[in-house]
């Protein structure tokens, strides 16, 4: 299946988005007036810019630390974003949650996880309550090629199977979990390999491809739409910025990084629109413009908008505050 | 309200009420549906045959899938409880339990909440060893966002099953094993639930106040009923929910007496007693007659060997002893 022209300047769109949403992060975090900890999504556009288009904003995600992409790709709006990044009052959790819990049902983010391996388990309920419920949602899980060896991985997708739950499974392979080769912690040559354990179809795709990462969306999704259960998509992809910004990449192969860095999918992506006439030049800038835009706003709105008062630190640990 | 029952029984029927009292409720967990027996001692009979296999789902022996489908089920607006078969296995799902069901309220700033209940059994005193009998209550009253409660009879076992439901935030309830199985008093009152945070009475005395729950909470009452006999009145405080913590019961308690002793199965270290009493001492200080007296079981794990486990575990000896020593001094206590 192939994305209809509207919709492949909807994932440009959500592309510009999410890079150019990057670079200022990086951006302000390097002139000091951002403190955080930053694990930077660039080079991994594409994956849920393809995979949103095929969802309905009532559909859910749960997502993780490196999961600013998908939030936005969802629909969170940027202005709640930056100001959740930055601990504000005004952020999507009045900044009790910070970078690494970006939350927002009404985008469908119902969680972001910090913790490696999480997201599918969550994932399986969201989604069993949707069978249940018949409210026709399905739920992505998103995670990284390391979350693929740990036990809950194992336990969610066998669950998922025997359930037939509406769910996608996510795994975006970007070669490292942490400063760990795949190869050296996995050890299935592709991840999607996997799903055959747990009897549920398995897709390996170029994820910085979005011709080809719209298809493998678009399968699942209908798939899990149907009530026939859930599918695993390995979408294979590289991470430009390490694993938190800041770290150095002695741990890559020498020239590993500039050669995925020289093959990035956002320029790819934008001249091959232009080429086949599917959009001009001028449309696709105007659509950068109008992020970048956007985004000095929310970056500006983030940065003027207060803390959170000290009195909350008892306010949501449980619906009725409770005296400590 | 007079009567027996077992706490397999008013557990059970707490299900049955809940289910069908909101069609949100939903029960998982290992062998819960009635083709697996409705859960291995029966807690969860009948359940899967009256409500459906699709509210009452029995699941692979994986706590963290089960854990994490009550989780997003919760999140979404369902009820759920799901069975954590024995304490010892909520190790299996820590993640799940501390840093998600516990937290995601908070790092929500409130836009989502995780209303489940986990139910699991423990106690030692029937031979299972090191990994089928702790008592780990302190670890998660330690986290915040949890609710804990140990019921010690019938009544309370289905009145705070109905308020862990019906609670908007994620409750572990206890069932102690060694005291699943009698028919005890009281027979709880059909649609009466018992507020979490609230201790029970179990009986007023004067002289001491013993602060327990669950099992201990027999002995509690068998130490106080053979001391009476000699003019030693002892109060008896049933926590039932170990957090949130009823202090004004305790305190108010303790007040009175000016003596206390927290008896609890799990180990002595670091354990809630530890934290009952230094509470205790940061309140009430200058009325107490003597430091609050601790008793839990041994800083050791759970052995098998019968002569061992009963080493291990507090007695009512120990507890006897206790109130002797603490009422020997009450010719001390200051007046009022």
């Amino acid at each position: 299946m192939t994305p209809a022209r509207d919709e492949k300047i909807d994932i440009f769109r959500k592309m510009s988005l999410l890079k150019q949403n990057d670079e200022r992060i990086r951006a302000v975090i390097k002139s000091g007036r951002l403190v955080l900890p930053y694990y930077s999504p660039r080079g991994q556009e594409v994956i849920p810019s393809a995979i949103s288009v095929c969802l309905t904003p009532d559909d859910y995600i749960c997502t993780i630390y490196r999961g600013t992409h998908d939030s936005l790709a969802k629909g969170v709006p940027v202005k709640q974003l930056w100001a959740e990044i930055a601990g504000r009052a005004t952020g999507t959790c009045k900044g009790k949650g910070g970078p690494m819990h970006i939350t927002h049902p009404a985008s469908g983010v119902m969680v972001t996880t910090g913790i490696v391996g999480s997201s599918m388990p969550i994932a399986n309920g969201l989604a069993w309550a949707s069978q249940l419920s018949g409210d026709g949602r399905v739920t992505v899980a998103y995670f990284g090629d390391g979350a693929s060896n740990i036990g809950a991985f194992h336990e969610a997708l066998n669950l998922a199977s025997l359930w037939r739950l509406p769910v996608i499974f996510v795994c975006s392979n970007n070669g490292y979990a942490e400063h760990t080769k795949t190869c050296v912690g996995t050890s299935v040559d592709r991840i999607s390999d996997r799903a055959a354990a747990y009897a549920m179809p398995g897709i390996h795709v170029d994820g910085n491809d979005p011709i080809a990462m719209y298809g493998a969306a678009r399968q699942a999704i209908d798939r899990a739409r149907a009530g026939e259960g859930p599918t695993l998509i390995e979408a294979v992809t590289f991470r430009f910025f390490g694993h938190v910004f800041g770290d150095d990449d002695a741990y890559m192969d020498e020239g590993e990084l500039e050669a995925h860095r020289a093959k990035d999918p956002y320029p790819v992506y934008r001249a091959a629109l232009i080429a086949s006439g599917d959009a001009t030049e001028a449309e696709l800038a105007a659509i950068e413009a109008a992020h970048a835009a956007e985004i000095e706003e929310a970056a500006e709105f983030a940065l003027s908008s207060p803390y959170p008062d000290s009195r909350e630190i008892y306010v949501d640990v449980y619906e009725e505050e409770l005296s400590a | 309200m007079s009567g027996k029952m077992s706490m397999i029984q008013a557990v059970n029927l707490a299900l049955h009420d809940a289910m069908k009292a909101d069609p949100k409720v939903l029960v998982l967990g290992e062998d819960v549906g009635d083709a697996e027996g409705g859960g291995i001692l029966g807690i969860t009979k009948g359940l899967s045959q009256t409500f459906g296999a699709s509210r009452v789902k029995s699941t692979p022996i994986a706590e963290q899938a089960i854990m994490g489908a009550a989780i997003g089920a919760a999140i979404a607006g369902y009820r759920p409880v799901a069975e954590i078969m024995l304490m010892n296995f909520t190790t299996v799902a820590m993640d799940m339990i501390v840093n998600h069901a516990a937290k995601l309220r908070f790092m929500s700033g409130g836009q989502t909440s995780v209303p489940l209940v986990i139910r699991t059994m423990t106690g030692a005193s029937m031979g299972n060893g090191g990994q089928h009998s702790d008592f780990l209550e302190a670890w998660f009253a330690h986290t915040a966002g949890l609710k804990v409660c140990i019921p010690s009879n019938p009544a309370d076992a289905y009145g705070l099953m109905l308020s862990c439901i019906a609670d908007p935030d994620p409750c572990i309830f206890v069932e102690t094993m060694p005291i699943l199985f009698s028919q005890l008093p009281d027979a709880p009152e059909r649609g009466v639930a018992i507020p979490l945070g609230k201790a029970r009475l179990a009986r007023g005395g004067s002289d001491v106040t013993i602060i327990t729950y669950g099992r201990q909470v027999f002995d509690a009452m068998q130490v106080a009923n053979k001391l009476a006999a000699e003019n030693i009145d002892c109060e008896v405080l049933d926590l039932r929910t170990i957090s949130p913590l009823d202090m004004d019961s305790i305190l108010g308690s303790v007040a009175k007496t000016g003596a206390a002793i927290v008896y609890h199965e799990a180990v002595k270290n670091f354990g809630t007693g530890a934290e009952i009493s230094s509470r205790i001492h940061e309140q009430l200080f200058g009325k107490l007659r003597a430091p609050v007296v601790r008793i839990g079981a041994k800083f050791a794990p759970v052995p098998f060997a019968k002569s061992l486990e009963d080493t291990f575990l507090p007695s009512a000896a120990d507890l006897e002893a206790a109130v002797r020593s603490l009422v020997g001094d009450r010719a001390l206590a200051p007046a009022g």
